[in-house]
């Protein structure tokens, strides 16, 4: 109470200076000369003076500068040493960064190349081995490339091996329609991507998670690191690596692996901590080694969770594929980005479809694999025991005689029975495209005043308030939040957090983030707490809920994009809508799973005490679910925030647009990490909010 | 003894950072009190005994008296602190990793209390788990563990998970695991605790019917007096990591060393514990009855015969040979002597507890009526 006394009246007292505006676009890069100026270590950093309890004064301003620097450095002067160049077969002096970095992309690249030749045909892979001249002297070695018609048959029956019937059919129909519409060479190069990043992904951060388990110092080093780079947008991590790797599939995959790894990182640690000792015991006595302790009783034992961390994997690489298509990375991600370009709504509609059937299946098939069990006792023949491998064989040599069947029967034009080239498919955009005109024309009134109305009514005011605040006053705001939650520890990293934010050039566009995203937040907390707890009264419902949450939750984040363009056009309203989508998620999952983690005993307590289902639900299961609802509130602020600084795509005025302008600026990469890392802070802020809470009153409540 | 198993001396084990020193400097008089204010806790305080083989050996204490950091330290899973322990006259402690792994790989075997099977593995695969480790490939692992699930009566389970057995199952699974690769020591903590009664009777008479089978020498640990009683050939009583007596059941009930063990034989009911050479009188008596009982005899079993008796009656030996006498008088007081006092003591705590309650109950009423007058809310 005294504190939000004291916040209004530091709103109310400090006046908003008259010279400030808030300032649009490129605006802040023109010289001008009431910029007052400092100059630290060497780098002048120029800002808007106002009253220092206005706004602070940049003090941070020259942290972007500086990484650029030593990016700079440390890639063209940084140790300088020898390397033996093949190309010219002389010795050439390198920085050491650089020739790191280069071998990598090579060896990626390599990766790659071998995986999309595999599917898709090329030479790359084979020039690698051999030279040029080899292939100009021979030039049958050229790999051709699977047809289509095989690798749909080997998913078919890589699925029925792992699952069954059902996954076989989905996997079957996702690989026919992704080659119908003609999208075969983008998802296979999308494909070959995700093949070399996730199963990287997956051993890095199962390595690292083991470290951490094993050591406490690993652990403890890495675990700031792992918390920023969870709720950093993956926006921001491109720009550096832009910096580091340059531009291509293998910068993508670097990149990939560094937003995928945290998570699993995360989990791993999670899954081994939670294995009761007496199992480690048993395994022990069982006379393991560590090596077999590690692998046949841990790391199995911990399973559910290093499941989910592949999930979680996976579900990182699909929305990478599409945001790393920025730095150059081809395959379906490229196709919806120009797509969405081009407002060609039905193409990228379609492109986003592939990459979620693809994201599902993969994610299925993933988890097929892992809780697979062998059967000791089948007395098998021969055939039976190899019937996959001999169904692939098969299914091998007559997708090859189609295709050369196919030689004869599409002479001139393409072979379909062999690829489906991207502009010859099936295409359903025209039907899509007319529909969003349709609706456009038909509803455009509707949907124009809904637009109009939400954004001078809510959006505007809401805005400007947040703008309104005086910097100290939120300052006084989020500490004194903290030390009422968490004690004076919380008030001091919330404090530290904060004032990195104020004192980066960036305050006020943190603002704008900051009210996109609660604005979002609040809407989609409303629409998931409401939708959760309504599925939560009948069983059926809610397992059906929490199917939809795991289907949406496949979906890359870019997909959630295309609708709402469908529907409002390039607005603020499509991004809030996308983050409103996206966020409740979390929201309505975490509350029917509250909801359920309260114990039966209690239910019947209850319905003995002649409470009524409302009673019920305000009396017992909302004080007891809500400090897990509480954490899926955390979540959905996570989620929240990752859309707005995706929404810069379609044109917002936050940090996630100077993030996006980062990207093609040649000194973007410390402006791209600074404002990750600002916006990372925004989530921390919350993040340590949230968890101190929920800590303290599941301890209160007994059910830590 | 020569033949001893296991042969514990002096084991320490002590929780906390600089336990060695301090360990030291106590100088084999370690008192917990004294650790505890220097932040260190106290787990095994000076065990010393030998286990001999075929021996079944109950370590009984309530938690926290150490009795599973004693295992432990016994079969290494944590490493003693002081003292030394020789498995089949071999230090344990001076065992490299390598050689540690080959003694659990050959010699040992345990059971958890929370069953520890593995949750990704089916029941033939967790009983397959020790000897698959070993090296022994799948097909002989497997008709191994199967061997193993029709002894411990789970045939026809054997593809099912961990998950979709009922505890007594799950530990019949575990009991099964740990005897796979046909270990000498066996050790079982707590196995069957977090059972239901009815289940746990079962599985303890499973349990004898093995052990008559397999002849293993055993440590057992548990908190249940009765299932010590009914399944020891020795127990050992712990108290705060120091055991308090080491003898046979009958002489623990009958002599308790201390007055922590007296409180654990009070309410045994002495008929089904002692044998009838525990009670007998040795002096000569010329004036016997006709009726002759073995020494070997429970009382349990044969007092009805005895009491019904006028003269004293004989006690005999596997010789048929006259070694002893006892007469009713006595079977009545060893049956009920020992609880009169305790019925006593109870009945008189019966009553304080209603009256100070009811003291407390009526002052917190006129508390209440005078404070409920004055102002509340300022």
């Amino acid at each position: 109470m005294f504190l939000l006394v004291v916040f209004f009246a530091l709103c109310f007292s400090i006046e908003v200076p008259e010279t400030y505006k808030f300032i649009r676009g490129q605006a802040e890069f023109i010289k001008d000369p009431n910029q007052s100026t400092f100059v630290f270590a060497g780098k002048e950093v120029r800002y808007y003076a106002f009253d220092v309890f206005w706004r602070l004064p940049p003090l941070l301003g020259w942290l972007p500068i500086w990484i650029n620097d030593s990016l700079f450095f440390l890639m063209n002067d940084w140790m300088p040493m020898e390397f033996w160049n093949e190309d010219t077969q002389e010795f050439k002096t390198r920085p050491l960064l650089l020739q790191i970095s280069r071998n990598l992309t090579g060896f990626m690249t390599f990766i790659i190349e071998l995986i999309r030749e595999i599917l898709l045909g090329g030479l790359e892979t084979i020039v690698a081995f051999t030279s040029w001249d080899f292939i100009d002297a021979n030039p049958w070695a050229e790999l051709p490339g699977l047809p289509w018609t095989i690798v749909a048959a080997g998913a078919t029956i890589l699925s029925y091996k792992l699952s069954g019937k059902g996954l076989a059919i989905f996997a079957g129909l996702t690989m026919v329609y992704i080659s119908i519409f003609g999208q075969w060479k983008p998802s296979m190069q999308t494909l070959s991507f995700i093949l070399v990043a996730a199963p990287l992904s997956f051993i890095f951060g199962l390595g690292l998670g083991i470290s951490a388990f094993k050591s406490k110092r690993v652990e403890k080093a890495l675990y700031p690191i792992l918390l920023v780079m969870q709720t950093m947008p993956q926006y921001a991590v491109l720009v550096p690596a832009l910096v580091l790797f340059g531009v291509g599939d293998h910068a993508a995959v670097i990149i990939t692996m560094i937003v995928a790894i945290p998570p699993m990182i995360l989990l791993t640690l999670l899954g081994l901590r939670a294995i009761p000792p007496e199992v480690i015991e048993a395994g022990r006595m069982s006379g393991c080694n560590n090596w077999q302790l590690m692998f046949k009783v841990l790391i199995p034992t911990a399973r559910r969770d290093i499941l989910i961390g592949v999930n979680q994997v996976i579900m990182v690489c699909f929305s990478m594929a599409v945001i790393s298509a920025f730095i150059g990375a081809k395959g379906l991600g490229f196709n919806l980005l120009l797509a969405l370009n081009q407002l060609n709504i039905g193409l990228a509609l379609e492109a986003g479809l592939c990459i979620s059937l693809i994201a599902i299946l993969l994610d299925k098939m993933s988890l097929a694999w892992a809780n697979k069990q062998t059967d000791y006792f089948g007395n098998l023949t021969f055939f039976e025991r190899n019937k996959n491998t001999i169904f692939f064989i098969g299914a091998f040599i007559i997708g090859i005689i189609l295709a050369y069947i196919g030689t004869f029967l599409f002479k001139g034009t393409f072979n379909y029975l062999f690829e489906i080239p991207h502009n010859k498919g099936i295409s359903t955009a025209d039907f899509w495209n007319k529909g969003v005109d349709w609706i456009f024309d038909t509803f455009f009134v509707y949907i124009k005043a809904f637009n109009t109305w939400l954004i001078q009514e809510v959006l505007q005011p809401m805005r400007a308030l947040y703008l309104r605040m005086p910097a100290v006053a939120t300052i006084v705001l989020v500490v004194g939040a903290g030390y009422l939650i968490g004690g004076i520890r919380s008030a001091l990293v919330v404090c530290g957090l904060t004032l990195f934010i104020a004192l980066s050039p960036w305050w006020d566009r943190a603002l704008v983030t900051t009210y996109m995203a609660t604005f979002g937040v609040i809407i989609s907390c409303l629409i998931g707490f409401t939708v959760g707890t309504l599925c939560f009264q009948s069983k059926s419902a809610a397992r059906f809920m929490l199917g939809v949450c795991d289907i949406f939750q496949t979906f890359p984040s870019f997909v959630y994009l295309i609708p709402v363009m469908m529907l409002f056009g390039i607005t603020d309203t499509s991004v809030l809508i996308a983050v409103i989508v996206y966020a409740t998620i979390p929201a309505t999952r975490y509350t029917i799973e509250g909801l359920r983690s309260v114990p039966i005993g209690l239910h019947e307590a209850a319905t003995m005490s002649g409470v009524n289902k409302f009673q019920r639900l305000t009396k017992i299961e909302f004080p007891l679910a809500f400090p897990h609802m509480m954490l899926g509130l955390n979540q959905t602020i996570v989620f929240a925030l990752f859309m707005v600084i995706i929404g810069a795509f379609i044109g917002t005025e936050d940090l996630g647009q100077y993030i996006l302008k980062a990207l093609s600026d040649k000194n973007g990469a410390g402006i791209g990490l600074t404002l990750g890392i600002c916006v990372a802070f925004i989530g921390l802020i919350f993040d340590n909010l949230i968890r101190t809470w929920v800590g303290k009153r599941k301890k209160h409540l007994g059910i830590a | 003894m020569s033949d001893a198993v296991i042969k514990c001396e002096s084991v320490y084990k002590i929780f906390g950072e600089n336990a060695e020193k301090m360990l030291q400097e106590a100088n084999g008089n370690v008192d917990a009190k004294t650790f505890q204010e220097n932040g260190c806790i106290v787990g095994v305080n000076n065990a010393s005994f030998e286990v001999a083989k075929g021996e079944m050996l109950v370590v009984m204490g309530l938690s926290g008296s150490g009795k599973s950091t004693l295992l432990r330290c016994i079969s290494r899973l944590t490493d003693a602190t002081g003292g030394k322990i020789f498995i089949e006259g071999q230090d344990l402690l001076d065992l490299n990793n390598k050689e540690l792994i080959d003694l659990r790989r050959n010699k040992m075997g345990m059971v958890f209390q929370s069953f520890a099977l593995l949750p990704h593995k089916t029941v033939v695969e967790n009983i397959a788990f020790p000897l698959q480790i070993k090296g022994i490939n799948t097909d002989d692992s497997i008709s191994k563990a199967m061997d193993m699930v029709k002894l411990v009566g789970l045939d026809g389970r054997e593809n099912y998970f961990p998950r979709e057995l009922s505890g007594g199952q799950q530990q019949r699974v575990g009991i099964a695991r740990s005897l796979a690769v046909e270990p000498d020591i066996w050790f079982l903590d707590e196995p069957f605790s977090a059972l239901d009664p009815l289940i746990r009777k079962e599985m303890q008479d499973e349990f004898l019917r093995l052990q008559d089978k397999l002849q293993k020498t055993i440590m057992f640990i548990t908190h249940d007096f009765d299932e010590a009683l009914k399944l020891a050939d020795r127990i050992a009583i712990m108290k705060d990591g120091i055991i308090e007596q080491l003898d046979t059941p009958a002489k623990i009930v009958l002599n308790p060393a201390t007055e922590y063990v007296r409180k654990f034989t009070e309410e045994v009911p002495r008929e089904k514990v002692l044998l009838i050479e525990d009670v007998m009188d040795q002096t000569k008596n010329d004036n016997l009855g006709d009726l002759r009982v073995s020494k070997d005899e429970i009382i349990e079993n044969v007092a009805e015969k005895i009491l019904t008796q006028e003269k004293t009656v004989g006690v005999i030996d596997s010789n048929n040979k006259i070694i002893g006498s006892i007469n009713p008088t006595k079977i009545i007081n060893t049956v009920f002597g020992g609880r009169k006092k305790w019925k006593l003591t109870y009945g008189i705590f019966k009553k304080k507890p209603k009256d100070i309650s009811m003291v407390v109950f009526i002052s917190c009423f006129f508390c209440l009526m005078f404070f409920n007058r004055s102002p509340r809310n300022i």
